[in-house]
C-alpha cells in the first residue's frame, strides 16, 4: 500500500516537444484516481513514467516513502493492465500469472499457491492451463487482472484497459475492477478517454488537455464545478452548453434583451461564456429562453432536443414521459445552475 | 485423358473413369463436359513434376545396376539387381585417392556442415536482429543496412579473399573453416529483424514490469515466439548447407572431411582420370543418399515452415 506523489513532473521529448507540462498531485493510499482526457493529451505519457517505462524530464515521482525516478520497473513495486493485454502468447494462463513471480525467484508452490489465489478471485480456475488465444476478450482481460494481482503491488496501473471490449461487456468489466481494487485496497490509476468509466469508478478525477491539468477533482466535484470550458464540455454526456454572453447587473444578455439568464456575476462584467447542462433546463410556456428545435433524438428514458438559442447551438434533455415536438418553445432555468465562465481563457469565474 | 464430373471433380484413375462411364450411362445424369482449360492446367503441372521427378527415379533405379551396364546402356529405366551391393559400396567401401573416406564419413560431414550452417545461422542471425530490433543502439539503422548489403555478396563473390582469411587464420581443412565464413550473411537477421518488429511493444514492457532483463525477455519470451520462424529459418539453412559445393570443395583437401555432394564428383572423377570405369552405380547410390536428409527434412517440418513464413500468433 502506498501513496503516490508527483512533485512537478514533466516530460519533454527529444525533439523538444514538451508532451507534459509539470505537474503535481497525490494520489492517496488506496484511492483509484482516474486520468482522462481525449488523445495526445498526455494520460498515458503520465501513467508510462509512473510506470518507469518512460523516463521523467524533471521534477520528482515517489511511490510510498520513495523516490523512483531512477528505479527499474520491475523494482517499482507496481503492476499494470495494457490495453491489449499484452499476455505472453506461448505460455499457458497460469504461466502467464506466474511469470512476474517467477522471475523474483519465488519457489513454484509459492507461485502456484499465489495463482490459485488469484484465479479463484477473477473466476479463471478452469482456464488456467490455457492459451491466451483459446480465450474471450474478457477472460484475457481477466488473466491482466490475474498478472496484476499475484504481485501484491503497491500500485496498479491501467492504460485504458477496457477499450478493446465491447459495450457490454464492458460495463461488466468496470464494475468487476472497481470491485476488486476495493476488496484489494490497493492504489490505483487508471487512464481512459471515456468520461463514463472516469465518473463511474474514479474516487478522484484527474482532467487532461493538451498536456497540462485542468482539474482535479471528485465526480461529483468535476460535474458540478468544472473549472474550465473544457471540463465542462469533456466531461457529461450529452456536454454542457455553452453560450456567448455579456454579463452585467445579475443577468446574462446573449444576444436580444429576450434572452436573457439571471444568475449572480459577481463584478464580472463583460463578455463571458455561460454553461448549462442539457438537464438543468426545461420546457416552460412561461420560461426566459426562446428556444428553436431542430431535431429529436431518442435515446430511451430521456430524449434530446437540438437547436437554437439566441442563435446559438443548445441541448435540452427531457424526461421519456414528455412530449416533444419541434419548432420554437420557451425554456426555464434551473436557479444556480449557471455556470460562467472567461470569455477569452474559458476558465472557471 | 482425364475425364471431368458434371461437378467439375476431376479422376484420373481407371476405376474411377469405368465409374464415371457408368453413371453417365444412366439416364437421369446430363452428360458430362470436359472442360479443357482444366485439363491444360493439369498436362502442365503434369509435365513439370515429370521434368522434376524422372531424372530422381532415373538415378535412383540406375543405382541398382552394375556399373558396367549404365556405361554401355546409359541410365536405366527399370531396377536391377545390385542394389544392395551398390549401397552397401557407397556407404561402407573406403575409396578415394587416400582410402581415407567411405559414404559414412561423407553423410556425417555433410550432417555437420548442414546443422552447422543452420544452427550458426539462425543464432547470429536472430541476436543481430535482437540488438538491431531491441535496444537504443546509435548506429542500429546503419549497422542493419550494412548487414543488409551482404545480400548481394554471396560467398562466390567474395571467395578469393574468404578463402586467404581462412587460410591464414589456419582454418583450412576443418570444420570451423567449413561453416564460419557460409554463416556470415544477412538472410537470417533480415527474417529475423522483420518478425521481431511485429511484435507488439506491450509485451516488451509487460516483461519489463515483470522483472524480466534482457536476457530474460531474450530467452524467455522472443525464442519461443520465434519458434515456427525459427523452425522455417532451419530448413532453408540446412538444405542449403547441405548443397554448399565450391566452397567445401576449395576449403578441404583432406578427404576425410569430403561432404557427400563432393564426394559423388569423386568417384566420377575417376572417369576422368582413366583409370577405370567409374563406378555408376555407387555414384548414383550416393547420390540417391545425399538427396534424402534433405528430402526428409522437408517433408517432416512443412507445416512449420508454411506456419513460419506465412502467420505468426501473437
Amino acid at each position: 500500500m502506498a501513496q503516490v506523489t508527483l512533485n512537478a513532473v514533466r516530460k519533454i521529448y527529444p525533439n523538444g516537444v514538451e508532451a507534459l507540462e509539470p505537474c503535481s498531485f497525490t494520489i492517496n493510499d488506496g484511492e483509484l484516481a482516474v486520468l482522462v482526457g481525449p488523445s495526445g493529451c498526455g494520460k498515458s505519457t503520465l501513467l508510462r513514467m509512473v510506470a518507469g517505462l518512460e523516463e521523467i524530464s524533471e521534477g520528482d515521482l515517489s511511490i510510498g516513502d520513495r523516490i523512483v525516478n531512477d528505479v527499474d520497473p520491475a523494482d517499482r513495486n507496481i503492476a499494470m493492465v495494457f490495453q491489449n493485454y499484452a499476455l505472453y502468447p506461448h505460455m499457458s494462463v497460469a504461466q502467464n500469472m506466474g511469470y512476474g513471480l517467477k522471475n523474483r525467484g519465488m519457489s513454484k508452490a509459492e507461485i502456484r499457491a499465489k495463482v490459485r489465489e488469484a484465479s479463484d478471485m477473477l473466476n479463471l480456475t478452469e482456464f488456467l492451463d490455457r492459451r491466451p488465444s483459446q480465450l474471450s476478450g474478457g477472460q484475457r482481460q481477466r488473466v491482466a487482472m490475474g498478472r496484476a494481482i499475484v504481485r501484491e503491488p503497491d500500485l496498479f496501473l491501467f492504460d485504458e484497459p477496457l477499450s478493446n471490449l465491447d459495450a457490454k461487456l464492458r460495463n461488466q468489466m468496470r464494475i468487476e475492477i472497481r470491485a476488486l481494487q476495493r476488496r484489494l485496497a490497493t492504489t490505483a490509476m487508471y487512464v481512459t478517454h471515456d468520461q463514463i468509466e472516469a465518473m463511474t469508478m474514479a474516487d478522484r478525477i484527474i482532467v487532461l488537455n493538451d498536456g497540462k491539468i485542468e482539474q482535479i477533482g471528485t465526480p461529483n466535484e468535476i460535474y458540478e464545478h468544472p473549472a474550465s470550458t473544457f471540463v465542462a464540455s469533456f466531461m457529461g454526456a450529452p456536454p454542457m452548453n455553452l453560450l456567448q454572453g455579456i454579463a452585467g447587473g445579475g443577468k446574462v444578455t446573449l444576444g436580444s434583451d429576450q434572452d436573457v439568464l439571471h444568475t449572480g456575476t459577481e463584478g464580472n462584467d463583460g463578455p463571458v461564456q455561460a454553461g448549462i447542462r442539457p438537464e438543468d433546463v426545461w420546457p416552460d410556456p412561461q420560461g426566459d429562453l426562446a428556444f428553436d428545435v431542430d431535431i429529436i433524438e431518442e435515446l430511451g428514458a430521456l430524449r434530446l432536443l437540438h437547436g437554437r438559442v439566441a442563435g446559438q447551438d443548445f441541448s435540452v434533455a427531457v424526461p421519456k414521459d414528455k412530449e416533444a415536438t419541434t419548432g420554437l418553445m420557451q425554456l426555464s432555468v434551473k436557479p444556480g445552475a449557471v455556470h460562467l465562465f472567461d470569455a477569452d481563457t474559458g476558465r472557471r469565474l | 485423358m482425364a475425364d471431368i464430373t458434371e461437378t467439375g471433380v476431376q479422376t484420373a484413375t481407371a476405376t474411377n473413369t469405368a465409374t464415371n462411364t457408368a453413371t453417365a450411362a444412366a439416364p437421369t445424369r446430363p452428360k458430362k463436359r470436359i472442360k479443357w482449360e482444366t485439363v491444360g492446367d493439369h498436362a502442365v503441372l503434369i509435365a513439370g513434376a515429370l521434368l522434376m521427378l524422372v531424372p530422381v527415379y532415373m538415378i535412383l533405379a540406375s543405382s541398382t545396376h552394375e556399373d558396367i551396364l549404365i556405361h554401355r546402356e546409359g541410365l536405366q529405366f527399370f531396377f536391377g539387381d545390385d542394389g544392395l551391393e551398390n549401397y552397401n559400396a557407397a556407404l561402407f567401401e573406403y575409396g578415394g585417392f587416400t582410402n581415407s573416406v567411405n559414404g559414412v564419413t561423407m553423410l556425417v560431414n555433410s550432417m555437420i556442415l548442414g546443422f552447422g550452417f543452420a544452427i550458426g545461422k539462425i543464432v547470429v542471425g536472430m541476436m543481430a536482429a535482437y540488438a538491431i530490433v531491441y535496444f537504443r543502439l546509435r548506429f542500429a539503422t546503419f549497422a542493419f543496412w550494412m548487414i543488409f548489403t551482404t545480400l548481394l555478396l554471396p560467398l562466390e563473390v567474395r571467395i578469393l579473399p574468404s578463402y586467404e582469411v581462412i587460410q591464414q587464420m589456419n582454418l583450412a581443412n576443418t570444420y570451423t573453416g567449413l561453416i564460419l565464413p557460409l554463416i556470415a550473411s544477412a538472410t537470417a537477421t533480415f527474417f529475423f529483424r522483420q518478425f521481431f518488429r511485429s511484435i507488439p511493444e506491450e509485451l516488451v514492457e509487460a516483461a519489463r514490469i515483470d522483472g524480466a532483463g534482457p536476457v530474460k525477455f531474450f530467452i524467455d519470451i522472443l525464442v519461443p515466439l520465434s519458434r515456427t520462424m525459427i523452425a522455417a529459418m532451419f530448413i532453408i539453412m540446412f538444405v542449403f548447407g547441405w548443397n554448399q559445393y565450391l566452397w567445401p570443395t576449395l576449403i578441404t583437401t583432406d578427404e576425410s572431411l569430403f561432404t557427400l555432394v563432393r564426394g559423388i564428383r569423386q568417384i566420377m572423377q575417376a572417369y576422368a582420370d582413366g583409370s577405370s570405369t567409374p563406378e555408376y552405380g555407387e555414384a548414383a547410390a550416393l547420390a540417391i543418399i545425399a538427396m534424402t536428409p534433405p528430402v526428409l527434412i522437408v517433408i517432416f517440418f512443412q507445416n512449420w515452415f508454411v506456419k513460419g513464413l506465412t502467420e505468426s500468433d501473437k
